[in-house]
């Protein structure tokens, strides 16, 4: 699903790399935490999965393509295989939570035939179901991150990325939004999930990859957040 | 493709940006309107060259009592004189297409008839105008043949071609259409400029969806579409009212005005206008088209 052989990624204005000779496998299925102090390198490891950024050395494998040979009218379509979460939503506020789902499918030319049976289908998937004509700003915080992740999931997507996507929700609904990730995972799509929070972490045991200092330096199946616990 | 998304917020995208777009419209419009005048100006000089060269003619005046110059020395003209001038003329077809003589008689009839209403006519006796030929030329600009030919010779007073009296009104109004075509295309580049600009705030003010767009994977196609077509609308727009303006002008001033007051020459016809109005339009397109190539390869990368 995504391979990571000997990447480091440098940035023009900055000595140090942000990944430095970084190796990482992530298998179909997998639902993975990605921790790691803020500058530790975990949002530049997302935005080469995506493609936004290109590798300095070293080679990334997403879904099968190898990411420096791909040719710039091709990143589209990996982008349709791959959602994406964020920690501040990205909804659009003019538009509704429909209208939000439906801009993904609108924006790749599907036909609205198409629009109009599934984005009620994934609104149902995250527990949005009645409140489709609401604008982001009447909904919660945590319902505006389910719109997100109803908009990243409606193309049933093989990958879905997280960032932070807990980061600005109290834990409570943070609880809320973790089953919904699970949920999707065991739907079939593979879950990479960058955090900061250790509760959800030691809670759900899955695989957690730790980066320190652009290097990884913790991949354990089923762990915690911190070693301290 | 889904054209009614698109062109949602291509509508979406000229609403936003109104005062903007207004701009932008306008410029085109005033750029493309006075390219279009100089354009019209140039046909028109065409059709007035076409029209006075061919009536201009050589003149060849003969020497009268009073002339003065050298190769008047021997006096008014005398018969043999005049006579070999008509046979090398005749010797000059098919460059020489007509030739008329114009007697001092006629050369005063025809005198006190331009100028029926000035007391000129008054103080000008038959005797103070000169006898010549009128020579009319198959090819105008061969003059300087007939010119060698007979200046300077014995009974010839003076050569005279009324096409380089023209020459310099055509001139004239050809530095006129030069400089109205320097205004134009320095407008065209402000436009283009100010399309650049314009795209760039549509850019930035859509950087929302524009960013969601990537992420979910549109094509740089459909990301980019919008702004093109809302720049192509406006210059297609700005080109319509310049076509509008050129139209009017013609109808207006041309129709309206001068050719009424100048009936003595030739105006451009509906025929001028035709043609140069699909020419405005492409330009008005081609000048989005590279502002926008300018824009979005800078603004909207994948």
């Amino acid at each position: 699903m995504i391979l990571f052989e000997h990447v480091t990624k440098l940035y023009a204005s900055q000595t140090r790399p942000a990944l430095d000779d970084v190796s990482l496998e992530i298998e179909r299925g997998e639902f993975v935490f990605l921790v790691g102090p803020s500058g530790s390198g975990k949002s530049t490891l997302l935005r080469l999965i995506l493609r936004e950024e290109n590798t300095s050395n070293g080679q990334v494998w997403v879904l099968g393509k190898e990411l420096g040979r791909l040719s710039n009218w091709k990143i589209p379509a990996l982008r349709r295989q791959i959602g994406t979460v964020f920690q501040d939503f990205r909804l659009l506020p003019n538009k509704t939570v429909f209208e939000n789902v439906a801009f993904a499918l609108e924006v790749i030319g599907k036909p609205s035939s198409h629009i109009k049976k599934v984005v009620p289908e994934v609104l149902e998937v995250v527990g949005l179901a009645g409140k489709e004509g609401r604008r982001p700003d009447e909904l919660s915080g945590g319902e505006q991150q389910r719109v997100a992740i109803a908009r990243a999931f409606v193309n049933r997507p093989l990958l879905l990325i997280a960032d932070e996507p807990t980061g600005n929700l109290d834990p409570g609904t943070s609880v809320g939004i973790m089953k919904l990730l699970d949920r999707i995972n065991r739907l079939g799509t593979t879950v990479l999930m960058s955090t900061h929070d250790a509760a959800i972490v030691d809670q759900m045991r899955r695989r957690v990859v730790e980066l320190e200092g652009g290097h990884i330096v913790r991949d354990q199946d089923r762990g915690v957040y911190g070693y301290a616990r | 493709m889904r054209a009614n998304f698109v062109m949602g917020e291509v509508g979406n995208g000229l609403r936003r940006n109104l005062t903007m777009t207004l701009a932008v419209i306008i410029t085109v419009a005033v750029s493309l309107g006075l390219f279009g005048v100089s354009l019209l100006v140039r046909s028109q000089v065409s059709t007035m060259q076409d029209f006075w060269y061919d009536k201009v003619e050589v003149s060849i005046f003969l020497c009268s009592k009073g002339s003065d110059t050298a190769s008047c020395s021997g006096g008014e003209v005398t018969t043999a004189q005049r006579d070999q001038i008509e046979a090398d003329l005749e010797s000059l077809r098919p460059l020489v297409s007509e030739i008329y003589y114009e007697s001092k008689a006629e050369a005063y009839t025809r005198f006190t008839e331009q100028f029926a209403n000035s007391p000129i006519v008054d103080n000008v006796t038959e005797n103070a105008l000169p006898e010549s030929f009128r020579v009319k030329l198959s090819d105008p600009t061969q003059y300087e043949v007939v010119a060698s030919a007979f200046a300077g010779r014995p009974g010839v007073e003076q050569v005279n071609d009324q096409r380089q009296i023209l020459d310099k009104f055509f001139r004239l109004l050809g530095g006129l259409q030069l400089i109205a075509l320097i205004i134009a295309l320095t407008m065209l580049v402000v436009t283009v400029l100010l399309i650049v600009n314009t795209m760039r705030v549509a850019a930035f003010s859509r950087r929302r969806e524009t960013s969601i767009m990537r992420l979910v994977g549109a094509s740089n196609f459909y990301i980019q579409l919008p702004f093109l077509l809302e720049a192509a609308i406006a210059a297609g727009l700005g080109a319509l009212i310049a076509i509008g303006g050129l139209v009017l002008t013609k109808v207006v001033v041309i129709d309206g005005i001068l050719a009424p007051s100048f009936q003595f020459t030739a105006f451009v016809g509906w025929d001028a206008v035709i043609g140069i109005a699909p020419i405005l339009l492409l330009t008005g397109v081609a000048l989005a088209g590279i502002a926008a190539f300018l824009t979005l390869r800078k603004y909207l990368r994948v």
